[in-house]
């Protein structure tokens, strides 16, 4: 007796089951899988976690712009009943805050750009599987992933190259990501090798090859680390907390906690802002929105490249 | 043993005996391979010089930034100053060591590390396990894919801003969470300033944070698992249980044990701007922690010799670790990572 089943809708959970017996169809039964009542359970887990996930968000938006009596009477609630926008006017003000977005937009386009200029350059030639020494360099490379010379080492290297208390502490020490570098590599040795070799019979050097023929091709995998690199240099603080001390050359993240968990927002009183109107608590989320906004407007474009499973290809190359 | 002296004519020695000229044969023929062999290395490089000299930056970079620094762990076994520089600080030996395990503060920061990263193994190390399945289970697509979208979000949000949110979300004056306890008349509490939350905070904090994004190499397992498995269970006869248990889980195996080798390794770090942001003088007690612990008593006391040392003795215990756990991962037959 031979079987045969076929998937049907697989909303509807149902399988066809098939059976032959000689050649001659004797059976045709359905199989549920899975129970309907399991089912909504999961989808409302799943619902309900990504609720979550959203909600602070939300959350601290709404009440950065409804007046803090409003707040208080709802304090769940997230639409706002009147909107003030006093306090945004308040933090982008404030001196140590516009500093913040200087130095923050700075580092992330300057050293988003180095980092994509070294990571390209380093990962093609590491992608040719016939140059010499290159399991060597690899090897070299992959080592640093699973050993470091820990802090003290690099703040004294930091501070012996004059480098502290400037915005290239926060790009140099990690101009190439070493995870990054490798997953690039896998990426560039996928791009078959005859599209290079008629160039070579042309008479191109790798230079022109890299920019003509590797840099268009991997465009897709150049985008998404050039948007990883942006949110990282965006997000991080641990550099500019050992290496800045001066506050005008903070990044935004670290102005963020000195305002918000150090409470020195109340110096944004200091500068003719009434507090008693809008309150250090608005304040403080009117800071955190600020500092979210900008990551907000570009994920809806880093989810798109993620979500093609493109970092996953190169992952599992 | 006759045939070891057997050479090819062109090595034949022109002069001497037999025996005597082979070592003179075996010197001559390995001189001119090693020039040879040079020669023929000089014009490789200078046929691909593009490739190598698009790898100097690389290397220089590797170089100054990674391993210049692990030169820098002797800091750990000098009396070092920054007005003498490494190299003219004098030697003590393992003096900072022998300070370092009889220190009470240590092994306080040594129990908080290692309590922390035991916590995070078993809570957040599952957390995506368990999501990627759920995920799994969802056939309608669109609603997946709404969902995957949200909950990757939080991963590329800063510590700086969770901290921030979780800290006033937490007040006892404004925050959300007591504003919920008072009406349900609890008592307001100031989990912030309370030690006994700390690691709650901590761990909730980074389920939330990372578990989204961590479904992503598990639901890349997941799609990689043969279609046809899970049909043919379901014909014999498999529900949903025994198809996660008997099918799923066994296929994934190896990214899970991956990814435990890795967190094993990386049981000595906790990860410093999460800890940072939500360390205060009232926790400090259970959120000290090794990377913390180096900043404190390196960059703020000055102590930089000592915070070397600790710094070293972490990142090879953390080391070792990986070693041991992939030589485990391997001795039971798995892939190991690497």
């Amino acid at each position: 007796m031979k079987k045969e089943y076929i998937r049907l809708n697989e909303l509807i959970k149902l399988i066809e089951l098939i059976e032959y017996k000689n050649g001659v169809l004797v059976a045709v039964k359905k199989i549920k899988i899975g129970s309907l009542g399991v089912d909504i359970i999961l989808y409302v887990v799943v619902g309900l976690f990504a609720l979550a996930c959203l909600y602070p968000f939300v959350y601290v938006l709404s009440s950065s712009i409804t007046p803090y009596e409003d707040y208080l009477k709802a304090p769940m609630s997230i639409i706002p009943r009147n909107v003030i926008l006093d306090a945004y006017y308040s933090v982008l003000s404030f001196p140590l805050i516009q500093s913040g977005y200087k130095v923050t937009v700075f580092v992330t386009i300057l050293g988003t750009f180095i980092n994509l200029l070294l990571l390209i350059t380093s990962a093609y030639p590491l992608s040719k599987k016939d140059l010499k020494g290159r399991r060597i360099i690899l090897g070299f490379i992959i080592f640093t992933m699973f050993f470091n010379g820990g802090l003290i080492p690099n703040y004294y290297l930091v501070r012996s190259l004059k480098l502290l208390n400037s915005v290239w502490a926060l790009i140099l020490p990690g101009a190439i990501s070493p995870f990054n570098l490798i997953l690039m590599k896998s990426f560039i040795s996928q791009i078959p090798d005859s599209l290079e070799e008629s160039a070579v019979i042309d008479g191109a050097n790798e230079i022109r090859i890299l920019a003509n023929i590797i840099i268009p091709l991997s465009t897709p995998a150049i985008a998404t680390f050039a948007l990883f690199h942006a949110v990282g240099h965006w997000n991080s603080f641990f550099s500019a907390v050992i290496y800045l001390n001066k506050r005008s050359s903070w990044p935004l993240m670290l102005v963020l906690r000195e305002l918000v968990i150090e409470n020195a927002v109340f110096e944004v009183g200091q500068i003719g802002v009434d507090l008693t109107v809008v309150t250090p608590f608005t304040i403080k989320m009117a800071t955190i929105a600020v500092a979210i906004i900008p990551i907000m407007l570009v994920y809806p474009f880093l989810q798109r490249f993620f979500m093609k499973g493109l970092l996953l290809g190169a992952i599992k190359g | 043993m006759s045939y070891m002296y057997v050479i090819p004519d062109r090595l034949k020695p022109v002069f001497g005996s037999t025996k005597g000229g082979i070592n003179i044969t075996m010197h001559l023929a390995s001189t001119n391979d090693t020039l040879r062999r040079s020669n023929y290395l000089i014009k490789y490089i200078k046929r691909k010089k593009y490739l190598y000299l698009l790898l100097i930056p690389c290397i220089a970079y590797f170089i100054i930034f990674h391993y210049v620094p692990m030169y820098g762990v002797i800091i750990a076994f000098k009396d070092f100053k920054f007005s003498k520089g490494i190299i003219k600080s004098p030697w003590i030996g393992l003096d900072n060591f022998l300070f370092m395990f009889n220190s009470r503060d240590f092994h306080k920061v040594f129990l908080n590390s290692i309590i922390l990263s035991t916590l995070r193994i078993l809570f957040n190390f599952p957390a995506p396990i368990v999501l990627a399945i759920i995920l799994n289970e969802i056939r309608h697509d669109k609603y997946k894919r709404i969902c995957q979208t949200i909950v990757y979000l939080p991963h590329f949000i800063s510590w700086a801003v969770i901290g921030s949110m979780i800290i006033n979300f937490l007040s006892p004056t404004w925050g959300v969470v007591n504003y919920i306890l008072k009406s349900l008349n609890f008592e307001p509490i100031a989990f912030m300033g309370k030690k006994e939350y700390f690691r709650t905070i901590v761990v909730l904090s980074n389920i939330w944070k990372e578990t989204g994004w961590g479904t992503i190499l598990y639901l890349a397992a997941i799609s990689n698992i043969n279609i046809e498995l899970f049909e043919a269970s379901i014909v014999d006869g498999a529900n949903r249980w025994h198809r996660i248990v008997y099918v799923l889980l066994p296929s994934i195996r190896g990214t899970i044990i991956a990814l435990l080798i890795l967190n094993i390794g990386r049981m000595m770090t906790n990860g410093f701007e999460q800890i940072f942001i939500l360390q205060n003088s009232m926790n400090l007690d259970v959120s000290e922690v090794f990377e913390t612990f180096t900043y404190r008593i390196g960059l703020l006391s000055g102590r930089f010799s000592f915070a070397t040392a600790v710094g070293l003795f972490t990142s090879s215990i953390g080391m070792i670790l990986l070693v041991i756990s992939n030589k485990l991962a391997r001795l039971f037959g798995e892939e190991g990572i690497y």
